[in-house]
């Protein structure tokens, strides 16, 4: 394990940042953590990066106990949401500062710098200051200069939460190579769920101090570990409904439940992505029935917003160009909806 | 099947219908942005007049009444007698020294306030304006009554005062020593051997011993003049107090809002690439505060200078001994030599206007001008 938090806690006067938080970063990899503000996601980096001290618990760094260790002595890059690039000093002096500082000779550091700008495919701009350069340059060097002395760990917080849509899309796959190329284990901060699927082999979801769930992008998409998660990562419709006998009854049509069965019947929310929704113009058994409210295509899928007839219940749906095609559908019109795969949660059971 | 092909021709631009000429600007709009002639050419010399009457004739006639007898006069006045002399001097050593207390002062001042938490920041805050807020006499009396002969400190002083000076000696060789040991002691904890390990026992246990030390080994010695009195009201130190009281917030308040704008970001950045509080602060902090600092610098000074109330109480007026420049230019007027008190005056006009000369090129590289500042403040996250 390259990083290894054990049950650390944060408080920040009565907010509680952080409640006894346990995990585990193996090396080589590149980890997001995922949740809302608020959820504790920027003070657990802060935590390994030692630019904040954990009330409680424990952080190791390759087996070796670093809870105590200043930020300076933790062999760690971090990248500032806000670039925070020495404005005074050029581009090269920034990236290499880290070395200035550890005592490196000068021929061996302008040999570092002129790889690192290579590397961020910035070369030749090395005698600029941060003021000259565009938002997505200022993050790259924000990256070349904590890499400059080969930290063990790259931290990054928010890295393209300022930058513009198109921007933040290049410099995600760029970050993605980057990391296969150098293979530093890292971990990033995001509110972005897309983000961190995208870019993340592995993604931490919290909230609220805690860790909700770990796993890789595909196995915390389709199979989250409970409502939150569920929630958090995209759109989702929540029918109210209850279990009986081995099935998930919503308000109406009857669905196989995924879960074991409880011989009584108690009440459950049932949530189903939009994708996951068929529109048929026929009735079926298992079918809800709703008027089409308004039609969105947004490229290559469309996204239709429809009211269940005996309900009131709004329901987002989302199909692809092709069935929308088909279906041929228009506002005010009349379909029928099944969904081909739904997550209960059922509630704590108690007594 | 065959793929939809959409063909988008690249003349489309040029088929928009021709764009109108600039319109012609609407009258009604250069209307609304200025006022009638009168207003504007009213108030232009409502302003003017107003400057013309109480700054423009007053500085020029400092001038013409110093130089009114010629050079040579006005070179005697200045530099001939004595007592002007000494005043001249006096200004120039306890300016200098006040400065330096107040630029330690206003950045220990302004780091704590924009870089940490704590209990009492407001008050400090608040307390960091109070000299703003004092009458400058106020101030002067406060250390009469404190320093002075019927004040608390003043029968002690004037007894035995020196017995003072080993422990406040022993006091600064401590301070300094703890800053040391905080400097020099080793980054990695694996390197860290004996008294390295225990900060609080070292810098306590090794701090009293060398306290006790230093005051007993200054005592035997008799390093200082035993049962003599020290001034400090009626002397110099009253006098680099009371103008250090008085120039306590400039640095510090021109610093605060510039260390609020920056942000702790790039401190911290320093930190994680592994730089030392003290490489921290020459590398990073004090590039970005520098023109502030000196705008704050060039501000106290001038301030400092000029200082007259405060000063006044506490000096006593001792010519040759405790009067500054301002304290001489009015007695030298109580004395109807004009001549001699328009001369001093003069050099202390001098002074004022290239402090105002330097402030206003510090200005244009001032953080508010200053392009470089436009990444924003890291705002508080999760």
């Amino acid at each position: 394990m390259s990083i290894l938090i054990q049950d650390v806690s944060k408080r920040f006067g009565t907010f509680s940042a952080l409640e006894h938080v346990t995990l585990e970063v193996p090396n080589g990899s590149l980890l997001a953590l995922l949740g809302p503000s608020g959820s504790g996601k920027t003070t657990l980096l802060r935590i390994i990066a030692g630019l904040e001290v954990a009330d409680s618990g424990s952080v190791r760094h390759q087996d070796e106990d670093i809870t105590h260790y200043s930020a300076r002595d933790r062999k760690v890059g971090f990248v500032f949401q806000h670039y925070a690039l020495f404005r005074h000093m050029t581009i090269a002096e920034n990236i290499g500062y880290g070395l200035r500082v550890r005592g490196v000779a000068k021929p061996e550091r302008e040999q570092r710098v002129a790889e690192l700008l290579k590397l961020i495919r910035l070369d030749g701009l090395g005698s600029r200051y941060p003021a000259q350069l565009s938002g997505g340059q200022r993050q790259r060097v924000a990256l070349a200069r904590a890499l400059a002395a080969r930290p063990s760990v790259l931290l990054l917080d928010e890295p393209f939460g300022a930058l513009d849509a198109k921007v933040r899309q290049e410099l995600r796959q760029w970050l993605r190579r980057l990391h296969e190329e150098i293979q530093v284990t890292s971990v990033f901060v995001t509110h972005d769920q897309e983000e961190a699927f995208e870019v993340a082999d592995r993604v931490v979801v919290m909230n609220h101090g805690r860790i909700e769930q770990v796993g890789s992008p595909a196995q915390v998409f389709e199979h989250p570990a409970n409502e939150f998660v569920m929630d958090f990562l995209g759109n989702v419709n929540v029918f109210p409904g209850r279990i009986e006998q081995g099935k998930a009854v919503l308000s109406g049509p009857e669905l196989a439940s995924p879960r074991d069965a409880h011989p009584e019947a108690r009440r459950a929310a049932v949530y189903v992505r939009p994708h996951e929704l068929s529109l048929q113009r026929d009735q079926s058994s298992t079918s809800l029935a709703a008027r089409v409210v308004h039609v969105n295509p947004t490229g290559a899928r469309t996204k239709i917003e429809l009211r269940a007839l005996h309900s009131d219940q709004l329901i987002t749906a989302e199909l692809t160009a092709e069935q929308f095609a088909e279906l041929g559908l228009k506002s005010g019109d009349t379909v029928h909806v099944s969904p081909r795969r739904v997550h209960v949660f059922e509630p704590e059971y108690t007594i | 099947m065959q793929a939809e092909v959409i063909a988008y021709s690249p003349s489309r631009s040029s088929q928009l219908p021709p764009q109108p000429q600039a319109a012609v600007k609407a009258p009604s709009l250069r209307r609304a942005q200025r006022d009638p002639a009168w207003v504007r050419w009213g108030l232009t010399a409502i302003a003017l007049t107003a400057v013309t009457l109480l700054i423009g004739i007053p500085i020029v006639y400092v001038f013409v009444e110093a130089l009114a007898d010629g050079p040579a006069v006005y070179l005697h006045n200045l530099f001939g007698d004595p007592d002007t002399r000494h005043s001249i001097y006096l200004t120039l050593t306890v300016v200098p020294v006040a400065l330096v207390a107040n630029v330690l002062f206003g950045l220990a001042a302004a780091w704590s306030v924009t870089r940490f938490q704590f209990r009492g920041r407001a008050l400090l805050t608040a307390l960091i304006d109070l000299p703003f807020s004092v009458s400058p006499v106020v101030a002067g009396l406060m250390f009469v009554l404190i320093f002075g002969l019927q004040g608390y400190l003043g029968p002690f002083l004037r007894r035995d005062g020196y017995a003072l000076m080993p422990y406040l000696t022993s006091a600064l060789v401590v301070l300094l020593a703890v800053v040391a040991y905080a400097l020099f002691r080793p980054r990695i904890a694996s390197q860290r051997r004996g008294l390295w390990k225990h900060p609080w026992l070292s810098t306590l246990g090794g701090g009293s011993l060398l306290f006790a030390l230093l005051v007993v080994a200054q005592q035997r010695l008799g390093l200082w003049p035993q049962n003599a009195s020290l001034k400090i009201i009626f002397a110099v130190p009253g006098l680099v107090l009371a103008t250090s009281f008085v120039t306590f917030p400039f640095v510090a308040r021109e610093l605060i809002p510039v260390m609020d704008a920056i942000g702790p970001d790039e401190e911290l950045a320093a930190v994680s690439l592994g730089a030392s509080g003290w490489q921290m602060f020459w590398h990073v902090t004090l590039p970005n505060v520098k023109w502030g600092l000196a705008y704050g610098i060039i501000l106290c000074n001038a301030r400092a200078m000029g200082e007259f109330g405060a000063v006044y109480v506490v000096s006593g007026h001792i010519a040759g001994q405790t009067d500054t420049m301002p304290l001489r230019i009015e007695k030298l007027f109580q004395e109807y030599n004009l001549p001699g008190s328009f001369a001093v005056a003069s050099v202390l006009t001098l002074l004022a206007i290239l402090t105002l000369f330097i402030k206003s090129r510090l200005e244009q590289h001032m953080p508010s001008h200053s392009p470089a500042t436009s990444a924003p403040q890291g705002a508080t996250k999760s």
